[in-house]
């Protein structure tokens, strides 16, 4: 079985959402779509207030390189371009649309296609064209990702099935219920790669969807399927592809550097959609679990539909949740205000009526070394929060800190209650700016 | 918005493993020894290990609140320290000298440089080298003072220093003289795998450690190469399975790079076998361990873990 070396076991939850079929979500009357939903720049707005949109039509267009389309996934009327909060508490400019309930299309949408008629450049206009960005965390501008500078030395498609978060069950539902999707998507992928082998990769806690997924797989020559342990953080990018094909890269590395190239399966599954059915990126499937919900689900949620509504279309809350938390619960973002839109990022919505956090209390380190451990990128994190802490950046650089995946692992596993992981997310941008002022002073010098 | 929410960030859940659950598990882990020590030695010994124990955690208590911080007692440190001190006593020492032992190893070795975790050095371990320093005739008399006739009262590596043979058995089942806590291998053993099953200590350390040291004697302890007595009772005497497996595995003292663990084990065999063979007293597990604590940042700084993919392979 593929597995990476560390990592940490938290208890998976998955059994609360695993079973409950995905269902679509009822739009309200206004939705909001922020123009930017991905890693790089921010989309350019190109309708203005008073404008007619139909659901698939680009709203906001790619602005530079790594960037993406944002697309409106209602039909309707543009009612303002303003700055609006979003999931991660930053204000976003967005483009707020006011939905007629028509859900008037843009020509040709829904029309089944044939991907081996398609050429490989028109392959990716149409993964641009569909808004489509990584699903699996970083939302990372797939049509960049799929045009790596030499094609030729891909030899592996991974499509990251592991879902290695607790409580979410998003990605399973998706492999269970749109194999034959999944595989179109890959299929569309590995055209892009002649010399590539698409492998499909699942955790061991998901063993029906990883038999449906090689039964349908089965007579395709250039796919597989592989099993991995389940273990946190299987579904990183570096641990997947060590995982499998035991190559190791670095921060500074892409996967393409390792001959790979790694898409989430939801990825996957809208490329399928883009492609094959002529259905760009409109939609998220959300977890909604924790036990401060009436009921968790797997929802359908259109882009642009706010968190609140979202949370009735759950059935709302049972007790007053003490902590709600939009993705994982080792990687989501803590929420204070659901009155924001599910974006392209939104993975899940989880809300407990306990949080583990408020009461424990930091003590001294005692060097125990669980971190060390835990630490899937091979860190001394304890060693680096005390850099951190000094903002000794020279320090923080010499231990490698620079290559932290801020994965959760080393603050899961600290017995003393450290924050290690939103020391390291802060070191992130601290250490970037920290060496650009170095490169100034030198410069000046 | 009228629901109240706690925004602390990422991660959202935590492992149920805390600082004082896994002192507990120290304490848990050495009930075996200590029950066998007080059932052996008997009240005197009782009275040691209680001593240490009350006297570690008001020493902590006193000094938290002359320097005034909040009391940390509650992460059971002080009980651990309190409880190994105990342990590496002779049995009949007179009450001063445990009380004496843990005031200088919470006071002085543990509070002064700032408390849990920021110590250089064992604590208790530094406690009983003050008092062996301070008070050898007592730390080094194990006559005791109860069923004198079922045992002599020449420690095993006396034994073996004299050219004699010891009983394997008797050592391993804990009939010999020592200090308290040292002399049943099975119930040291016995709380090391606990140790082990709950995860609480790595088994590097104490690993590399006897096995160096076994090699060790088998190169430079001439005439004795191939003697299995000799070799056994060097490994089962002299408090060797108690220090490797409970006092060198102390997190804060030793190495936390997995290579520096290795490292650590070695210099520590290295030198106990060093001081059994040509040091004049067989008591030199505790002063090893605290001489190889002060090695440690050096084997830490040579030992840094290389990063994942750092050289892109």
């Amino acid at each position: 079985m593929y597995t990476f070396k560390h990592g940490v076991h938290p208890d998976e939850q998955k059994e609360l959402a695993k079973d409950k079929v995905i269902k679509v979500v009822k739009a309200g009357k206004v939705l909001v779509f922020p123009v930017q939903q991905h890693i790089g720049a921010k989309a350019k707005p190109c309708v203005k207030a008073g404008d007619s949109v139909l659901v698939g039509q680009i709203i906001a267009e790619a602005d530079g390189f790594i960037s993406a389309n944002v697309l409106s996934s209602v039909s309707g009327k543009v009612t303002a371009i303003e700055n609006r909060l979003t999931v991660s508490g930053q204000k976003v400019e967005s483009i707020v649309v006011e939905n007629d309930e028509k859900y008037d299309a843009i020509e040709g949408f829904g029309i089944e296609r044939d991907f081996n008629s398609l050429s490989n450049d028109e392959i990716i206009k149409i993964v641009k064209n569909a808004g489509i960005v990584g699903l699996g965390g970083a939302n990372f501008p797939t049509h960049v990702k799929l045009t790596p500078k030499d094609p030729d030395k891909i030899e592996y498609v991974l499509v990251n099935g592991a879902e290695c978060e607790p409580y979410l069950t998003s990605d399973y539902r998706l492999m269970l219920e749109e194999t034959e999707t999944l595989v179109k998507g890959l299929q569309c992928i590995l055209k892009l790669f002649p010399k590539a082998k698409g492998i499909i990769c699942i955790e061991d806690n998901k063993k029906d969807a990883y038999e449906k997924i090689t039964k349908a797989c089965s007579s395709i020559a250039n796919i597989e399927t592989a099993i991995m342990k389940t273990k946190y953080p299987q579904g990183g990018e570096r641990q997947l592809i060590f995982a499998i094909t035991g190559r190791k890269i670095n921060v500074s590395m892409l996967p393409a550097d390792a001959g790979c190239i790694v898409d989430n399966v939801d990825t996957v599954v809208s490329i399928g959609n883009a492609v094959c059915k002529s259905t760009p990126l409109l939609r998220r499937i959300m977890t909604i679990s924790g036990d401060a919900f009436n009921e968790t689900a797997n929802l359908n949620v259109r882009f642009g539909i706010s968190y609140k509504d979202v949370i009735d279309a759950a059935g709302g809350f049972k007790t007053n949740p003490e902590k709600v938390v939009s993705g994982g619960p080792m990687m989501g973002i803590p929420m204070y205000d659901f009155d924001v839109p599910v974006s392209k990022g939104s993975s899940a919505l989880l809300a407990f009526t306990k949080d583990p956090l408020a009461k424990s209390k930091e003590t001294n380190c005692i060097n125990c070394g669980r971190c060390v451990s835990a630490c899937p990128i091979y860190l001394l994190p304890t060693r680096m929060y005390k850099a951190a802490k000094k903002d000794n950046f020279e320090e923080y650089i010499r231990l490698n800190g620079t290559e932290c995946i801020t994965c959760g692992s080393c603050s899961y596993v600290c017995p003393a209650r450290k924050p290690l992981t939103p020391y390291f997310s802060y070191m992130k941008s601290a250490v970037r700016t920290y060496l650009n002022n170095k490169k100034e002073k030198e410069n000046v010098k | 918005m009228d629901i109240k929410l706690n925004v602390q960030s990422s991660p959202h859940v935590r492992d149920s493993v805390s600082t004082s659950s896994i002192m507990l598990d120290v304490i848990i882990s050495m009930l075996p020894a200590t029950a066998w020590g007080i059932l052996r030695f008997g009240l005197n010994a009782a009275l040691v290990v209680i001593v240490s124990i009350v006297v570690a955690v008001l020493s902590e208590t006193i000094f938290n609140i002359i320097i005034k911080k909040p009391n940390t007692i509650s992460d059971l440190s002080c009980v651990v320290t309190g409880l190994i001190l105990g342990l590496n006593m002779p049995p009949n020492v007179p009450l001063f000298i445990p009380v004496v032992g843990s005031v200088f190893a919470i006071v002085i070795v543990k509070m002064l440089f700032g408390g849990l975790g920021q110590n250089f050095m064992n604590p208790a371990l530094a406690g009983r080298c003050f008092c062996v320093i301070s008070f050898a005739s007592y730390m080094n008399n194990f006559q005791s003072t109860m069923s004198v006739d079922t045992f002599t009262s020449a420690t095993p590596l006396i034994v073996l220093k004299n050219g004699q043979e010891v009983d394997l058995l008797k050592m391993f089942f804990g009939y010999i003289p020592g200090t308290i806590g040292e002399i049943s291998t099975i119930c040291l053993l016995l709380g090391a795998i606990y140790l082990i099953v709950k995860k609480v200590i790595d088994l590097r350390i104490p690993l590399v450690y006897i096995f160096t040291f076994v090699i060790f004697i088998m190169l430079f302890s001439k005439g004795n190469t191939t003697n299995v007595n000799y070799i056994m009772g060097e490994v089962l005497g002299g408090g060797l399975i108690f220090g490797a497996f409970y006092m060198a595995t102390d997190y804060v003292t030793a190495p936390i790079t997995p290579l520096g663990k290795v490292l650590y084990g070695i210099v520590l065999g290295v030198l106990t076998g060093l001081f059994r063979i040509y040091g004049k007293s067989g008591e030199s597990v505790s002063f090893v361990i605290l001489m190889s604590n002060l090695l440690v940042p050096l084997i830490e700084s040579i030992t840094m873990p290389a990063a994942f993919g750092k050289d892109g392979k």
